[in-house]
């Protein structure tokens, strides 16, 4: 593990080089004990794969002051249970309708489109970090037989709910945004919702599984075409 | 609630507070003044809440009838401001009655002007903050810049004691702004050439400026680095991709992402960089964690302890 400075008022700690679901739980390890221990003088955490910035208030403490408490709080981070994390599941609606890029996935993988969504939904993904825009939820891993680059050109509209593809990691637009990852469903659940409490279904740390359902379904749970 | 009604919304008006902390776990950024300095000085100088709702006007061309009468003042960039037609002064309290015209024509000097009004405007925050972030689609009346029509509500009311800002005390909004950075994060994966030439060269502000982040060109930097892992980036982190240009990152950036950072700005020098026009240049600066800490403390005790001008 190893600290560096981010700015005048933050510090990010690297936990590893590579991600892994035990190193995820370790940073749900560490957020919880600085939260218990410092949470006075922190703004905001920010946990991402393999490391957690940390930003604090300058006008209750200092550099110094936070770098010692920090080296205490990242003590004792080993005895969580890395399948800890709250269980998700989110329906998705598959299909070439709701999922334009799933026939190049097959394609390049030697699939149908049924594996495709199979092996999508097989996994058990853990969401590793949350950014980009409000509620999109990085989830890993996906299985490396349906791992697709992003697209060379990026659509202009991606819509609300789509569920994608990029490299190894999958996600579900929270609004309608551009983006270049690869679409294989439609999610009805709402990502962000600023006028609920909470304003996500996830958080990072919890464990999501994807489950088929069908278009009437997706339409009955309020899923827009 | 009455208040102000907006006739011209200029180019980049924002209803904002200081900023959205404790929302990045949502990947809300934080948005916020870009010029903390001549934020705290409107609210400063009106005896506001330090946190109290003002509007960062981008560029000017902002115009608003009053319905109320208040107290006001702007702070921020130079630009030809009327009431009712009439000149008037930055930096100082005023008045203005129901029925009053205020103008904020195009920014002359800096970018971004600050208009303060008694008590701050009255907008309910969401996750805790006012701060309009327009692609978020969050804060401010409806998670928009200004349009024309909008109306800002706010209570007003009078201050008795008018009072300025000495013209010494002011921030120079010149077109060199040097940028003191805290070294960090992948510091190590630029090597010294590469560190010398990003703390010894002039830097230009490119078109691609906007609160996100403020894209520079120059000489180019590159590090040893090979694909990272997405992390957190905190505000004024300059960020340098593999075309070697670096980007300061500001308020409304991503909060994670995944380029190699030399580092990060301290906050007084982002406000001055976010004051600058294309075109313009700055310098790297590197200085220690215990400097920075200097400069934030003095700056803190020169703001709270400066005594403003009677008038």
């Amino acid at each position: 593990m190893k600290i560096e400075i981010a700015g005048q008022n933050a510090f990010i700690v690297y936990f590893a080089d590579q991600t892994s679901a035990a190193i995820s739980a370790r940073i749900q390890a560490a957020v919880a004990n600085i939260l218990a221990t410092m949470g006075d003088s922190i703004i905001d955490l920010v946990p991402s794969y393999a490391s957690l910035l940390v930003i604090f208030d300058l006008d209750r403490s200092d550099h110094f002051a936070i770098r010692k408490q920090l080296g205490a709080a990242l003590t004792d981070l080993d005895n969580i249970d890395s399948s800890a994390g709250e269980l998700v599941t989110l329906p998705v609606y598959y299909g070439v309708e709701s999922g334009p890029d799933l026939e190049g996935i097959a394609e390049r993988a030697g699939l149908s489109i049924e594996q495709v969504i199979e092996i999508h939904q097989q996994q058990e993904y853990r969401v590793y970090a949350i950014g980009f825009a409000p509620g999109f939820a990085y989830l890993g891993e996906v299985d490396e037989r349906i791992a697709a680059p992003r697209l060379a050109t990026p659509r202009q509209k991606v819509p609300r709910g789509a569920v994608a593809i990029a490299d190894r990691q999958t996600a579900v637009y929270p609004a309608v945004s551009p983006g270049g990852w690869n679409l294989i469903g439609l999610c009805p659940t709402r990502m962000f919702d600023p006028d609920r409490t909470p304003s996500m279904p996830v958080k990072v740390g919890d464990r999501i599984r994807f489950e088929g359902i069908s278009r009437d379904e997706f339409l009955a749970q309020g899923g827009e075409l | 609630m009455s208040g102000f009604i907006v006739q011209q919304p200029g180019l980049l008006s924002l209803l904002l507070d200081r900023g959205r902390y404790g929302a990045h776990n949502l990947g809300l950024t934080t948005g916020g003044p870009l010029d903390f300095v001549a934020f705290d000085w409107a609210n400063r100088l009106l005896g506001n809440d330090a946190n109290a709702t003002c509007l960062e006007v981008g560029f000017g061309g902002l115009s608003l009838d009053a319905e109320i009468d208040s107290s006001f003042v702007i702070t921020g960039a130079e630009a030809p401001c009327k009431l009712n037609g009439d000149a008037i002064p930055q930096w100082q309290t005023l008045d203005i009655q129901a029925g009053d015209r205020l103008e904020i024509g195009f920014a002359t000097k800096g970018t971004r002007a600050y208009l303060a009004v008694r008590g701050g405007f009255d907008i309910a925050p969401s996750f805790g903050s006012t701060a309009t972030v327009v692609r978020e689609k969050i804060g401010g009346l409806h998670g928009d810049k200004l349009q024309a029509g909008d109306r800002l509500p706010c209570s007003g009311g009078r201050i008795g004691d008018k009072r300025r800002l000495a013209v010494a005390d002011r921030p120079d909004y010149g077109e060199f702004a040097r940028l003191r950075v805290v070294p960090g994060y992948q510091q190590a994966v630029f090597g010294p050439t590469q560190q010398w030439r990003f703390f010894n060269s002039d830097y230009r502000l490119t078109e691609r400026c906007d609160r996100m982040g403020f894209r520079l060109e120059g000489e180019t930097v590159h590090s040893n680095m090979v694909g990272m892992l997405s992390e957190g980036i905190c505000h004024g982190a300059v960020q340098i991709p593999a075309d070697g240009q670096p980007i300061v990152l500001m308020n409304d950036r991503q909060t994670i992402g995944g380029y190699p950072k030399i580092g990060s700005v301290i906050p007084l020098d982002t406000s001055r960089l976010a004051q600058l026009s294309p075109g313009s240049s700055v310098r790297f600066e590197a200085i220690s964690i215990e400097q920075a800490h200097n400069i934030h403390c003095l700056e803190q005790a020169r703001f709270q302890r400066c005594s403003l001008q009677a008038c």
